[in-house]
């Protein structure tokens, strides 16, 4: 059993380490064990025929976490070509709509290609140059991991195919156009739900397939060991970032820090910057779609039991029979059935709550951020925005929330003019 | 001794590889599917790999994907697979199962070893469940008698190949190609290959699926492996000719593993 839950030690909250200071890579006490487990939750619940591959990538992840050049070169690329450290901004007007509680926006969103997707690609597409590979596959939901993935293959010389449900290549138009324009091939999945887990299922045929030259760059902290360990260490960059931004000017640690949870990679890249701060409430918002009664949601560690999919063992969205529900959002980027198995630990450790947000919730706060402070945040992002709303009114005005504003919301436009009626 | 290693015996005897043929519950409706399973016994397969429909099978090319939905769409529900596997025993079948883990996750590990059992089955075939996390499903395996039939590949380590033949029993599951399901025109030669590597480590019978479609290919697989595994191609006969078209194509590739090369 590894130690992943243990999250007791306390830190003196005013230190402030410099976040290029911090080895954000380096084995740690957060990590699982060492088959991927935390707690009971990951592993590796994947064909035979893949399994040298993940101990492949498992091997040459664990020697360049611990080498210096990779790691300079990660952080070279974050700095001079995704544009870190990203902003921490306070949003006073909004704010005033959370129960008057201070809330500080993470600025995900001012990332080269706009989300936080970018870290990890960087830090996988770094990883398959020194794995010799020069194929990269990868699935996309909303198109920001595809749009991030094929940014990465266009800067680093890298084939690559994203696959994509056909349900989201018209949701996301603009984003196949834009992958496309930056070199990448696109395939519309058009088995199962034809959305985000379909996309992922066809992702490992190919995988299976093609492993020799490709490696299968996921884009969420889930999968089968050592996916969610390596995807989280990339995205740690923005709770580090956020601790010393808000010590230096909240003056403070957060009371809650808040972040959409579809697959996790946004919440967990956060959360880990304070998880060894206990005093700090870790809140992930799952897309509550049309309510949890009505059966069509994503809210995945709120409803879901504990099942296989994808390669590890986490919550899961599942019929009596183990049949996969298909999940439902407003966002292409959160309708996934699953969840990060880091996720399902922090649930059960209490480390971490959960809560889902419906969809007009949601697109309530994806109005108010554009018109009070002049952001549009991705609609994923959206979702944490309404969790603040609510956060904020339990805090009252003593209380200071950060939020991650995990993307921007451009490529949301079309389906919030027709949300909105603006289009007509 | 039990059903699965009599029917190796016998093909042993006979100077013959055994035939495997695989179609999923429930396809195309649940009375449909127990006779097109009857028809492939009476055709010629020595062993019936009864699937369980599954909404992710990432295993699976687009012919097992296709009837896998098809089965769901006509109300296929986990609990028939027993009254699939009951008919199939009485029918003097032997039947193993093929399923992704989280289906018998979800039933419940010993639940479905011990309803498997009674069915008269004679053990899972396990494609996304690799020895490293079958704990719970050793100890159900060993209690309720049943087969655990694991997979190799050609990509994996001689350590692997020792590690999941020691955890096997009942027969091997090696994977022709590294690829998904589904007919293929040549049977991939890294298959003898890999039976080659594997029988270092085991005398359990090995059973070589993931291609085959023809009696001709069955024959050239009955070279060098014990058992012959037929999937997609018969879900294709079936779709084409029904049971007609089962039995046919069984009698073909029982044909064919009785004529070694």
């Amino acid at each position: 059993m590894s130690e992943a839950g243990t999250v007791t030690t306390r830190r003196d909250p005013a230190a402030v380490d410099p976040p290029e200071k911090v080895d954000l890579h380096a084995p740690g006490k957060h990590d699982p064990d060492e088959t991927g487990h935390f707690g009971p939750y990951g592993g590796r619940f994947m064909p035979e025929a893949l399994v040298d591959a993940l101990d492949e990538l498992r091997d040459s992840y664990d020697k360049a976490r611990v080498d210096p050049d990779f790691v300079d070169e990660f952080k070279r690329l974050l700095r001079d070509y995704a544009g870190r450290p990203s902003l921490l901004t306070e949003a006073p007007r909004f704010a005033q709509h959370c129960g008057g509680a201070q809330v500080w926006l993470k600025r995900e969103d001012l990332n080269h290609t706009g989300s936080h997707k970018i870290n990890n690609v960087l830090g996988q597409a770094l990883l398959t140059k020194r794995m010799g590979k020069t194929r990269v596959i990868a699935e996309t939901g909303a198109g920001q991991h595809g749009v991030a993935t094929a940014t990465a293959c266009a800067l680093l010389d890298l084939d690559c195919v994203i696959y994509m449900g056909e349900v989201d290549t018209q949701r996301q138009a603009l984003n196949v156009a834009r992958m496309r324009l930056l070199g990448a091939e696109v395939v519309p999945v058009k088995t199962g739900s034809r959305t985000l887990k379909d996309a992922i299922n066809e992702a490992l045929r190919d995988w299976v397939t093609n492993v020799d030259t490709t490696h299968y760059l996921l884009g969420t902290a889930a999968g089968p060991h050592p996916f969610p360990t390596m995807v989280r260490n990339f995205h740690k960059v923005i709770g580090a970032e956020a601790r010393a931004q808000m010590l230096e000017k909240a003056g403070r640690l957060p009371d809650v820090v808040t972040a959409c949870v579809g697959g996790g990679s946004n919440a967990i890249g956060i959360f880990h910057g304070f998880i060894d701060d206990p005093e700090v409430r870790l809140v992930g918002i799952e897309p509550g779609g049309h309510g949890l009664d009505s059966g069509e949601h994503g809210a995945t560690l709120t409803e879901g039991i504990p099942g296989m999919l994808h390669g590890a063992f986490s919550y899961l969205l599942q019929d009596e029979d183990g049949q996969t529900i298909e999940a439902y959002s407003i966002s292409a980027g959160l309708d996934y059935p699953g969840v990060g198995p880091e996720h399902s630990w922090l649930k059960d450790t209490g480390r971490a709550e959960y809560t889902a947000v419906t969809d007009d919730e949601a697109m309530h706060a994806f109005q108010l951020l554009s018109r009070t402070e002049g952001i549009i945040p991705a609609i994923e992002s959206a979702h944490a925005l309404a969790g603040a709303i609510k956060l904020g009114k339990e805090l009252g005005e003593d209380g200071v929330i950060l939020v991650n504003l995990s993307g921007r919301g451009d490529k949301d436009m079309d389906t919030a003019a027709k949300y909105f009626g603006y289009a007509s | 001794m039990t059903g699965l290693e009599s029917v190796f015996a016998r093909a042993r005897t006979e100077g013959r590889a055994a035939l495997i043929g695989y179609l999923p519950a429930g396809y195309p409706t649940l009375e449909g599917s127990q006779e097109l399973l009857a028809a492939m016994i009476d055709g010629g397969c020595d062993i019936v790999e009864v699937g369980v429909p599954y909404s992710d099978p990432v295993m699976d090319g687009p012919t097992v994907q296709a009837a896998s939905d098809k089965a769901l769409r006509a109300g296929f529900r986990l609990r028939q697979l027993f009254e699939v596997v009951e008919r199939i025993s009485s029918h003097g079948g032997q039947a193993v199962v093929m399923t992704y883990w989280n289906p018998v996750h979800r039933y419940g590990v010993d639940a479905f070893a011990r309803d498997l059992a009674a069915a008269g089955g004679q053990g899972i075939i396990t494609p996304d469940l690799i020895p490293d996390e079958a704990a719970t499903w050793m100890k159900a395996s060993d209690e309720h008698g049943l087969h655990r039939i694991f997979l190799v590949a050609p990509s994996s380590t001689d350590q692997r190949l020792e590690m999941t033949a020691k955890a096997s029993s009942g027969f091997i599951y090696a994977t022709a190609v590294m690829g998904v399901t589904g007919t293929r025109d040549k049977v991939g030669a890294g298959a003898a290959e890999l039976v080659r590597r594997t029988r270092e480590h085991t005398s359990l019978p090995i059973g070589v699926g993931l291609g085959v479609r023809n009696g001709e290919q069955a024959a050239e697989v009955a070279g060098f492996a014990d058992a012959v595994i037929v999937g997609s191609a018969f879900i294709q006969a079936a779709e084409a000719d029904g049971t007609d078209g089962v039995r046919r194509l069984a009698a073909e590739l029982a044909e064919g593993v009785r004529s070694p090369r």
